[in-house]
């Protein structure tokens, strides 16, 4: 392990030179594209030269679509024939993300890596082509609860990257990449991590949980203020739930595609089954699911809590429902109290 | 990509049985070793693809009842014999074989439960599934839509088979009302000495089970069987899940003293 710096326009040439070797994707800014007039989206994209990496934001997207993307292919029809789809982009990618989207691919590892004992070879084959460059936080943004989910800290980067001002320090931890920062001059880098957020939440700790808190008033709220339209599904990193669709081509019945698609459970339809039965028809149980999968039974099932405090659930709820809060009341309606 | 558990296998259709007007039994030739309960995804290119429970199996055959509901199932409706059907699997955990080896064996179905436990029937007939007593509930809407009513005989051979729909009608002397009342009605020597399977659409296996607790019968010897939709069936679509628990994993049939603590 090494340390380096860089002045901006040494790292703009670093980033060049890195830029020829392997796909670059990180956040970046689409001005005038965000959900509200005149406001910016900030969003995972492919990056091409340095000044396109967005530093001062949180992206309103994950990194997750770069091995689960919103919308696959995974076959190919010709008749009756199946053919594998092909990756399109064989290279090698170096995405720029931060902590808790490190620890975030650690959730999508347990599903599509582990859970069930089967490995999903669509997302495989694009994660073994994947390489973290952590960005250090200095500070954390609105809405992070990260050290409330312990996912403030990650240790799995290939390299660490502090921006500052007019410089960028380096860590370099992957072997494969001292080349490209060895015209850094010597430094004594270690990354640091955010080590309080402005948002707290108080995570419930119980093995079985209680079958009131299923039934708890404090769902009904969401009853009428969430309108089931997916955001806080599609803009979390750990949420890996996906829905199967063929299509065929208009212009030839016999030939079409298999595609997975990203689904949520706070969607309708995600739970109908031909013939007309479905369950959690009411947007509070759908609440419910989501919170206990993030904060409880995924922990049942490997360990540790799904959720990584990203709060970008909060972000982009266009009706202002906040995740963190609602970990709260669910800790506070296990103690018994007041959880209105 | 070496592997690609997504990628189904084609399975040629060698007989197609009406059971209603607008349920049916494909028959597909294929050599896989299965459980009385697991499932295949199954699919139609260009169509989609759905789990379907096994309703019977042999050395090398498999079949599938379906009721004609859907894109995909009233495609399945359209096709003949000697067409492809694809299908993957099979998955999830089946019934206890062991366990119900050697015992008392009552079956509660509704509607389309039946599919999933006809095989349990079929292997006590044929005595791949030894039991020393089979006793069958199965209920329905109308005389219209029984499900196997040619094989209800073969099954009498075996044991004592209740069939009942919903309320009486024109044309029926047989049972009627829900099965909860004949479950009410049953008596049972030694409550702890059945294997109780419930399987049906969710409001029936609710009160279903409830009144097999009330003969007495302990939650670990109740078993259910769980639908729900699937897109995968290898614990990653998220779609089944429920708690902790992934229907396509570690269902879909469950011991009720688990499936009791599962809440939607």
């Amino acid at each position: 392990m090494s340390s380096f710096s860089f002045s901006l326009e040494e790292f703009s040439r670093v980033f060049d030179a890195l830029g020829e070797l392997y796909a670059l994707s990180g956040p970046k800014r689409f001005p005038g594209k965000g959900r509200f007039s005149g406001t910016d989206l900030v969003k995972y994209a492919p990056l091409v030269s340095f000044d396109e990496l967005e530093l001062d934001e949180k992206s309103s997207m994950s990194p997750k679509s770069l091995v689960f993307p919103p919308d696959e292919t995974t076959f190919y029809f010709n008749g009756d024939e199946f053919t594998e789809a092909p990756l399109e982009d064989e290279r090698e990618t170096v995405v720029f993300l931060r902590p808790c989207d490190i620890n975030g691919f650690r959730r999508l590892d347990a599903i599509f890596l582990e859970n069930g004992g089967t490995k999903d070879p669509y997302y495989l084959r694009r994660r073994e082509k994947l390489h973290f460059f952590m960005i250090e936080c200095a500070t954390s943004f609105e809405n992070c609860f990260c050290v409330s989910m312990g996912s403030n800290v990650a240790g799995e980067y290939a390299v660490a990257l502090r921006f500052g001002q007019d410089s960028v320090l380096v860590q370099v931890k992957d072997e494969r990449f001292a080349g490209l920062f060895a015209s850094g001059a010597p430094s004594e880098f270690t990354p640091e991590f955010v080590r309080e957020n402005a948002r707290t939440v108080e995570v419930p700790d119980v093995d079985e949980m209680p079958p009131e808190l299923f039934l708890h008033p404090l769902w009904d709220e969401y009853d009428a203020r969430c309108i089931a339209c997916g955001r806080c599904n599609t803009s979390c990193v750990t949420c890996t739930c996906f829905s199967t669709r063929d299509i065929f081509y208009a212009d030839s019945r016999r030939s079409g595609e298999r595609r997975r698609v990203w689904d949520g459970c706070h969607l309708d339809g995600f739970t109908d089954m031909a013939g007309g039965h479905s369950f959690r028809k009411k947007k509070g149980e759908r609440m419910r699911f989501k919170t206990f999968h993030k904060i409880y039974d995924f922990k049942k099932r490997f360990g540790y809590n799904m959720c990584v405090g990203c709060g970008r659930c909060d972000d982009v709820c266009p009706e202002y429902i906040s995740f963190a809060e609602c970990i709260n009341k669910v800790a506070a309606a296990l103690k018994g109290g007041d959880a209105k | 990509m070496k592997e690609n558990p997504y990628r189904p296998f084609p399975a040629k259709i060698t007989g197609i049985k009406a059971e209603t007007d607008c349920e049916f039994t494909l028959t597909v030739a294929a050599s896989v070793a299965m459980t009385p309960g697991q499932f295949f995804q199954v699919s139609l290119p260009k169509i989609g693809e759905a789990p379907i429970s096994i309703s019977g199996f042999g050395p090398d055959w498999i079949q599938f009842t379906v009721r004609a509901v859907g894109r995909l199932t009233n495609a399945l409706q359209e096709l003949r014999t000697g067409e492809n059907l694809f299908i993957r699997g099979p998955y999830g955990t089946g019934f206890p074989l062991d366990t119900f080896r050697g015992s008392n064996l009552a079956i509660v179905a509704g509607g389309s439960g039946t599919a999933p436990v006809r095989p349990l029937i079929r292997g006590a007939l044929d005595g791949s599934l030894p039991v020393r007593s089979l006793r069958v509930i199965a209920g329905f809407k109308s005389k219209e839509s029984l499900l196997f009513a040619n094989e209800f005989d073969e099954w009498r051979t075996k044991g004592e088979v209740l069939v009942t729909i919903d309320k009486p009608q024109e044309g029926w002397d047989g049972p009627t009302g829900l099965v909860t009342e004949h479950i009410r009605a049953m008596k049972l020597d030694d409550p702890a000495d059945v294997q109780f399977v419930v399987v049906g659409p969710p409001v029936m296996m609710k009160f279903a089970v409830a009144e097999v607790l009330l003969l007495g019968v302990p939650e670990d010897n109740i078993w259910v069987s769980f639908e729900r939709l699937m897109s995968c069936g290898l614990g990653k679509c998220g779609h089944c899940k429920i708690d902790s628990a992934y229907i396509c994993l570690d269902g879909p049939v469950f011991r009720f003293s688990r499936a009791a603590g599962l809440i939607d």
